[in-house]
């Protein structure tokens, strides 16, 4: 029998706003009164290391999602997808970001970064769905590169079960107001992507 | 009211409704959001919030506080309970006055540690009464209960969150923060303040007697949850009973469940439980604490009872998590395992480990270091980001705080005769760096010591220190000199550098190198992500036709660097610091004109 009703796993490279994502998920459970909880990594992970959030929705266990357990693997970075892929189910959906961060090892010439569609193929295989979207370039037509997480949050939102409203209205709490005009762009760019 | 929050700020919610006077901490992942919380709430902050020297200092501190009538609390991850364990030790004979905690966050796994050791150890070994909280909202009412149950026994209580809770986020109900009370005294009362032999020894024996009513008033905290169903049981603790509770209804089997939360162990709930079962598995992460009491107990109550746990199905290593816990309680079941999943394209997965910053100033130090010392030269380094440039070649070691200068001396005094350079930064140098200072300069160390100021403790997440003329409230103090700190101590050649200007800090190293004594190096330069933070970013550079792919920057390691169709390439990440210009043989990196 299920023990959450929605297991997400967020993944990206430190800096690109893993952590913010869940924190907006979050709140808008706690607004719509279901029971959530998630993990994340902090301390060394965060300098340019892979971070990875878990977050469970209408769930009063561990706040791991279990290896083989997510419904959905919402991704920053596409190397990221393929790094945590074991979390996904068999029935799960992978929403992914194409635009890569390049690893040191790469920048200096110890490994190389594999083409997108070595990346996909395997995930493809893995799991129910593949959305890939350039979530860069929608974050910059919507007015800054910066909001590229928030794109991905909008890709989400149809996904999990919280309402549209609820996100937005606990996006408001988390984004600076000066930014928040942006930010709601971008969020309807990456809804409409995987409409 | 509900809110989202993480394990540590929901504990430092909790100290706030317990009506805190005093919290003391040194930073330590995954313990330093605790204060970081607190600091940030202004309008209710605590009347003294303070980063402390060390762990030492802090419990010391918060135990003064609590002597002076203020409930208190002292905050750190598990290896400074390590420094703190003197006070630690003793405070439990010697007591409280108001409430005091001790805040230990656990790090099984090591995510950000030296070692993974087990707190709940030092909790029984000090007759200290220990809670494990399993969740964020659990953590944030023990906090709270903590209080309570210092000043009834009159004895320090340790609040022991693992990684796994300090970093979870979850809903948790929020109160009113409590108020704290009047005008406080320090009241005299040597026989429990003073810890003369003729006044530890009777307080021996009243810390061991009231061990028993500790018990027995933890017997019944809800932290101590008995439910007894079938004849197969699982005791568990902490987030191990999350991770079993949820097993148990994914093999939808009715098995009795123990969840425990609070030391010393509930005696009772124990012998019902294996009055009631006939096989038992005991679930916990790292040492078997609860085992080994289940164990003992069982030869009373019931020997038939078999108990099962950390031979052959729980690992003492390492952090637990679902699917380890599922199946162990399914193979006890003798039900179908489940097998651990793996990313299906391994071997084309780049590594991403986590490196030194663009434009970081470790990295120019060592750079320097090594050119001057060589590859024969022995590097004791210590704890901090720049523990993260061990592929340098100038991370010899890294054992605890302080400890590169302390080793340093001893491999010296072993016999060895190569030039010996270690390294610690400045906040581990104010923490437990000193005391090895004077000692090399008593001793006659013939040592180099490197001190990389950042001026700031940036591992941890930028954090105050005295040698930044701030305190963890963002008021200014007096700013301390590491310079007249050396001298003071002892050192004989002490010298201040930038380690972006290369060719002086080469000069620097050379001189310390050629010192016939104990010599200090200062390099001194911002961590580069408070720098940016500031906005104090210099332009960025640019490699022009010059290069010739000689890779010299590549090996740099600086993450702002790249190698693309034979030549570098410098990317966004740059921050301006300069230091490729000056290493590239054929001057093909200049700064972006503007």
């Amino acid at each position: 029998m299920r023990t959450s009703v929605c297991d997400l796993v967020i993944v990206g490279v430190g800096g690109q706003g893993v952590i913010m994502i869940s924190d907006v998920i979050g709140r808008a459970a706690v607004m719509a009164g279901i029971p959530v909880c998630g993990a994340e990594t902090h301390g060394m992970a965060q300098r340019g290391g892979s971070v990875i959030n878990h977050t469970r929705i209408g769930c009063r266990f561990s706040p791991m999602v279990a290896s083989g357990g997510a419904d959905v693997l919402l991704a920053l970075e596409p190397v990221e997808a393929l790094r945590f892929a074991h979390f996904l189910s068999p029935k799960g959906v992978v929403l992914v970001n194409t635009r890569p961060v390049l690893p040191s090892t790469v920048t200096c010439g110890q490994a190389e970064y594999p083409p997108l569609q070595d990346i996909l193929a395997p995930l493809k295989a893995r799991c129910n769905k593949v959305i890939a979207m350039d979530a860069i370039a929608l974050a910059e037509s919507a007015g800054t590169a910066q909001a590229m997480n928030v794109v991905m949050l909008g890709a989400l939102a149809g996904y999990i079960p919280l309402s549209e409203e609820l996100i937005l209205q606990s996006l408001s709490l988390v984004v600076p107001q000066r930014f928040l005009e942006a930010n709601k762009k971008a969020f309807a760019l990456g809804k409409a992507e995987v409409e | 009211m509900r809110e989202y929050l993480l394990g540590n700020a929901a504990i430092a919610r909790g100290l706030l409704e317990a009506g805190v006077g005093l919290v003391a901490g040194y930073p330590g992942t995954p313990s330093s959001e605790i204060i970081e919380t607190l600091v940030n709430l202004k309008g209710e902050r605590p009347p003294h919030v303070e980063w402390s020297v060390n762990e030492k200092v802090a419990l010391e501190v918060a135990a003064g506080a609590s002597w002076t009538g203020r409930r208190a609390a002292a905050t750190m991850k598990h290896v400074g309970l390590n420094v703190a364990a003197d006070p630690f030790m003793t405070l439990a004979y010697l007591g409280v006055g108001a409430g005091l905690v001790v805040i230990c966050a656990d790090d099984p796994y090591c995510h950000s540690s030296q070692n993974e050791q087990d707190s709940r150890r030092y909790a029984q070994f000090a007759g200290i009464p220990c809670l494990d909280p399993k969740n964020p909202e659990e953590a944030k009412e023990m906090a709270v209960f903590a209080f309570e149950l210092s000043e009834k026994f009159n004895i320090p209580v340790m609040l022991r969150p693992t990684t796994r809770v300090s970093h979870a986020r979850e809903d948790v109900e929020i109160g009113a923060a409590a108020a704290r009370g009047g005008q406080c005294r320090f009241i005299k009362n040597p026989a429990r303040r003073v810890a003369l032999p003729i006044h530890a020894r009777p307080l021996h024996s009243e810390l061991l007697a009231k061990q028993a009513a500790i018990e027995e008033a933890l017997e019944s905290a809800p932290w101590n949850r008995l439910a007894l169903h079938g004849n197969v049981g699982i005791i568990a603790s902490g987030i191990a009973g999350l991770y079993a509770e949820e097993a148990a209804l994914e093999l939808d089997e009715d098995l009795s469940f123990l969840c425990i939360g609070a030391y010393p162990l509930p005696t009772k709930l124990i012998s019902r439980m294996l009055e009631h079962v006939s096989r038992v598995m005991v679930i916990e992460e790292l040492e078997p604490v609860v085992e080994e009491q289940v164990q003992m107990l069982a030869r009373k109550v019931n020997p038939n009872v078999e108990i099962l746990g950390k031979a052959g199905f729980i690992p003492r290593d390492g952090e637990l998590d679902y699917l380890q816990v599922r199946n162990a309680i399914a193979r006890m079941l003798g039900k179908a395992e489940r097998e651990a999943l793996h990313s299906p394209a391994v071997s084309i997965l780049p590594p991403r480990p986590p490196s030194l910053c663009a434009g970081c100033s470790h990295r120019a130090t060592y750079y320097a270091m090594r050119k001057v010392f060589g590859k024969n030269a022995i590097y004791p380094s210590d704890i901090g980001c720049y523990t993260m440039a061990v592929g340098m070649g100038t991370v010899d070691t890294c054992l605890c705080m302080g400890s590169s200068i302390t080793l340093a001396s001893g491999i010296r005094f072993g016999g060895e005769n190569e030039g010996i350079c270690c390294s610690l930064g400045d906040s581990t140098f104010l923490h437990g760096g000193m005391t090895g200072l004077l000692n090399a300069a008593y001793n006659k160390a013939r040592i180099t010591v490197t001190i990389l100021d950042n001026s700031t403790t940036a591992m941890t997440g930028h954090q105050p220190n005295p040698g930044t003329g701030m305190t963890a409230t963002g008021e200014a103090t007096v700013q301390v000199s590491i310079e007249a700190l050396a001298k003071a101590l002892g050192a004989g050649l002490v010298e201040t550098v930038d380690p972006y200007h290369l060719d002086d800090t080469l000069e620097s190293f050379q001189r310390a190198k050629d010192y016939p004594g104990l010599s200090v190096i200062i390099a001194r330069q911002p961590c580069v992500i408070k720098a940016r933070r500031s906005n104090a970013r210099s332009k960025p550079f640019q490699v022009g036709e010059e290069c010739k792919g000689c890779k010299i920057c590549i090996d740099f390691g600086c993450p702002a660097i790249e190698f693309e169709n034979d030549k570098a390439r410098i990317n966004a990440l740059c921050s301006g610091c300069g230091v490729c210009a000056a290493i590239c043989p054929a001057s093909a990196i200049s700064e972006v004109a503007k």
